[in-house]
């Protein structure tokens, strides 16, 4: 099924609701045709906010701008803009089976009965859904309803597809095998779509592109891995990863390097920062040594597929360390910690 | 648990001993009226024999009253659904304080006894002859008084999360309001208008405050022609009247209970 | 974000439209004419309005009202709180049976319950016959405030316990477990976690059980009972003395303090369920 890819272009859009709360600062943003771009953060950060300002559910602020394609849609209402939205409880009519909630929006727009059979059938066939057709949501199962939900919206063409938080409702094993599912979906459909996710391993499975937000404002966008290798902001790191966080007095961020456990590292990037951000799989231990940093393994859990150590470093908080399941300390152990110079992140911290 | 329910029970002797009370109470009074109305002679009681006699005498005196209140309880249903059902989208939709302030006003009639409400109309409308004198009269009576039900059973189902995310989904679908609301909307909150439908048929079936005050010996209703009978007649035959109104409002009341049940198991909204 | 926003909802004259026909019907078959009964009193002198403060069988009258719709609320509350409770938990056959029938009268006009307590307590009454079989004479109460009394209770119980089997129902079974696996005896329970879960549901079954008594008229109308509720009174004012003013001022003053009730309680647990 070939579907229009259209530009989603957003401009100084802002969202301030009655009561006066400021949900969305003004946010500028690009969406690439036929991209799937992550909307990424936690709850509050007004990722739904923007995602219901595209769909035309709110109405941006005065000063702001929404274009498709070459199409100003600011002033549209939803009923008008052609978009497709997956609802975080899929909002499946009840009252409906599987094919007529498919065929919902060819029916309003007057497609007339074999048409709509033909159109809802290929859909069923796109998503799987064989057999189904003449039950209803309530003998669904979720993952089914899931998939309902994603045909009804892209049953009409839409130029966009706008999904919010549709894994949510999901338990984990399930959300893991959908994920996927959905991510080959939206790549054959190769329609450009805007995802609204807090799971950032979902946001990772499905998106080309992700934005992470932050109390209104998109805080950095990028691809996943440039996001978490290289995070701009402290938040981000935080968000997309574990983090550790190294401290550095004055005298430290005068000369440019970072002091633990007995040693003094330079900096890869100098940096005006007062800590320094460090990945748990980038913390490597080995014998104590003369470039290593002197520490002491604290406490050891097993995960399965790996192992976290938490190691006490002198004028330093205490690290986690992310090591393979085969890794031989114990607590008690005294160990040397290396890390690669080009693994330290500068943290800026993120304005509120 | 159920263990833990059937100890507590067990061990409960004065919450049995009050529900049985209660029960004796509470039925007693039915099988008498349904034993009284059928037998030949109420003094003598079951001894005098069974007969369908008073039966008769009822249909023949006030079996148009049966009629009646059957029609105005459906006249009823029939103007909250119009009146009622658009009226409770409004209220669960609007923000604006006159929204508020309408909602407010509209549980008054249940507040103020029905008396006051008859009274009102007989001031405004009792000189309208053709009008007061109508059955018509005595329907306007009942709609004031159920419209309220109607509302706030509907209302309060239109304003749940899944009824605002099925109403923004059909938009995002491109349907319109007409379309939406008949196609969408009215279907989601079904078994909330069987329930409310039950609600105003049994209320106006049973309704005798207001309707004592705006009836005339020609518009009788069903329970207007009971308290008639209960000061004029015999005791059996107030029984065997009493039985017909049970047997009139029971099947529908089961019905329509059944009708619900069967729409929550089947939608599951 | 549950509530459309100016200009992308669905737009205000659309529901506005929406609530006109039931506002005009409202409007003119409701608001108008009580408040030209409320305007009424007024006609014949403002003392009109407290003739039911001033004159002392307007007064006797709504004291008695209220007497009994107090006394008929709090009893009806402890037996239907009893059998709700018990009912919510035992499972036997017959139960739903049982239950149906227990609040089947809820769907009676007041008129019938007045009519099963004359066949309880009237001159051919259950009660008075099988007491003249021992030999104790003229056990009648129908006409009596007792008999008016177990009417209204009896029009009353059916919703109580309604409403406190399905509140009992929906109890949290844990909370009482936990009382007991910490040793707490049977009042302790009833107490501490009973009453506490249960008190939204008495408040507002409570308020529109006082709200029916007070308004009720075809029971007390069927008893001709010498102890005179307000809707008689009224009933008496406008029938027999075509008294229309002193009819609206005493609707008015009944209307007032059973709205009052209903307000209050709505406050203290919130809009959803005194509402019915």
């Amino acid at each position: 099924m070939e579907l229009e890819r259209t530009r989603i272009e957003i401009v100084d859009c802002a969202k301030t609701y009655a009561d006066g709360t400021r949900a969305l600062k003004p946010t500028t943003l690009t969406v690439e045709p036929g991209e799937v771009i992550a909307l990424l953060g936690p709850s509050g950060c007004g990722k739904t906010t923007l995602l219901r300002l595209l769909a035309g559910l709110e109405a941006v602020d005065p000063g702001g701008r929404i274009v498709f394609g070459d199409q100003d849609v600011t002033a549209r209402p939803v009923e008008k803009r052609g978009v497709g939205m997956v609802f975080q409880s899929y909002a499946l009519f009840p009252q409906m089976t599987v094919a007529a909630n498919i065929g919902y929006g060819l029916l309003v727009r007057g497609v007339d009965a074999a048409e709509r059979r033909r159109a809802v059938g290929e859909l069923v066939d796109l998503v799987r859904l064989g057999g189904l057709e003449n039950k209803r949501p309530a003998e669904l199962s979720g993952g089914q309803r899931q998939r309902v939900a994603l045909a009804r919206a892209v049953a009409v063409r839409p130029r966009v597809l706008l999904l919010d938080e549709p894994l949510a409702a999901l338990d984990a094993k399930l959300k893991e095998q959908l994920r996927d599912e959905l991510a080959d979906l939206l790549r054959s459909l190769g329609i450009t779509a805007v995802h609204v996710t807090h799971d950032q391993h979902e946001a990772f499975a499905i998106a080309d592109r992700l934005a992470v937000m932050h109390t209104g404002n998109i805080v950095q966008v990028g691809d996943a891995e440039t996001l978490y290798r290289a995070p701009r902001h402290a938040f981000v790191a935080e968000f997309l990863g574990r983090v550790n966080r190294l401290q550095r007095d004055e005298d430290a961020v005068a000369r440019g390097v970072v002091k633990l456990g007995g040693v003094e590292w330079r900096c890869a990037v100098p940096s005006a920062s007062t800590s320094l951000l460090v990945r748990p799989e980038d913390v490597q231990l080995g014998p104590r040594g003369a470039d290593r940093a002197a520490a002491t393994v604290k406490h050891r859990t097993f995960l399965g597929e790996r192992i976290h150590l938490r190691v006490e470093i002198a004028s330093q908080p205490m690290l986690v360390a992310d090591v393979t399941r085969d890794s031989p300390y114990r607590v008690g152990d005294e160990v040397g910690i290396w890390i690669a110079p080009d693994r330290l992140m500068a943290s800026i911290e993120t304005p509120a | 648990m159920t263990s833990l329910r059937s100890t507590a029970a067990a061990r409960a002797p004065l919450l049995f001993a009050v529900t049985l009370v209660v029960s004796v109470f509470m039925l007693a009074p039915m099988a008498l009226s349904l034993m009284a109305g059928l037998v030949k002679n109420y003094s003598a009681g079951l001894k005098s024999g069974l007969t369908t006699r008073w039966l008769a005498q009822v249909w023949e005196v006030y079996g148009d009253t049966v009629g009646a209140s059957l029609l105005i309880g459906l006249g009823c249903v029939g103007a909250t659904l119009l009146l009622g059902v658009p009226c409770a989208y409004m209220l669960a939709r609007s923000r604006s304080r006159a929204a508020r302030v309408f909602e407010e006003v509209l549980t008054l009639p249940v507040a103020v006894p029905g008396l006051a409400t008859a009274l009102a109309l007989i001031l405004v409308y009792g000189q309208m002859a053709s009008f007061r004198q109508s059955f018509g009269f005595i329907l306007v009576g009942h709609i004031v008084f159920t419209l309220p039900f109607m509302v706030r059973i509907v209302a309060a189902a239109f304003q749940r999360e899944e009824l605002v995310a099925l109403e923004e989904a059909a938009r995002t679908l491109g349907a319109g309001f007409r379309q939406r609301f008949l196609g969408v909307l009215v279907p989601a909150v079904f078994p909330a208008i069987v329930a409310g439908c039950l609600m105003v048929f049994t209320l106006s079936i049973g309704e005798f405050n207001l309707t004592w005050m705006l009836h005339t010996p020609l518009t009788r209703t069903l329970p207007v022609g009971l308290a008639d009978s209960y000061a004029s007649m015999r005791i059996e035959v107030g029984s065997a009247y009493t039985l017909i109104f049970l047997a009139v409002i029971l099947p529908v009341l089961w019905a329509l209970q059944w009708l619900a049940a069967a729409l929550q198991n089947r939608y599951g909204v | 974000m549950t509530q459309s926003s100016a200009g992308f909802g669905t737009p205000r004259w659309l529901l506005a439209a929406c609530a006109a026909p039931a506002f005009t019907f409202f409007a003119a078959f409701w608001l108008l004419p009580v408040a030209r009964l409320v305007a009424l009193p007024a006609d014949k002198g403002w003392a009109t309005y407290f003739v039911i403060l001033t004159d002392g069988r307007y007064a006797q009258s709504m004291v008695n009202t209220l007497l009994l719709s107090i006394t008929v609320t709090a009893v009806t509350l402890l037996l239907g709180g009893a059998v709700g409770i018990y009912l919510a938990r035992r499972r036997f056959v017959g139960r739903r049976v049982l239950l149906s029938l227990l609040t089947l009268p809820l769907s009676f006009p007041g008129v019938i319950v007045g009519f099963f307590v004359i066949l309880l307590g009237g001159r051919q009454g259950l009660v008075p016959t099988l007491g003249a079989s021992i030999g104790i004479p003229r056990l009648t109460f129908a006409y009596g405030l007792l008999g008016l009394f177990l009417a209204y209770l009896y029009f009353s119980l059916p919703r109580a316990i309604a409403t406190y089997t399905a509140a009992a129902e929906a109890m949290d079974v844990r909370l009482e477990e936990a009382a007991r696996a910490l040793g707490a005896s049977r009042l302790r329970i009833t107490r501490d976690v009973w009453l506490p879960q249960l008190a939204p549901t008495s408040i507002a079954t409570g308020a529109i059980l006082f709200a029916t008594s007070m308004g009720a008229f075809g029971t007390a109308f069927t008893l001709a009972s010498k102890y005179e509720v307000v809707p008689i009174t009224i009933y008496n004012e406008f029938t027999n003395y075509a008294n229309f003013a002193l009819a609206a001022s005493l609707s008015i003053a009944l209307g007032l303090v059973t709205w009052a009730v209903l307000f209050a309680a709505r406050l203290i647990v919130g809009n959803s369920e005194v509402a019915r």
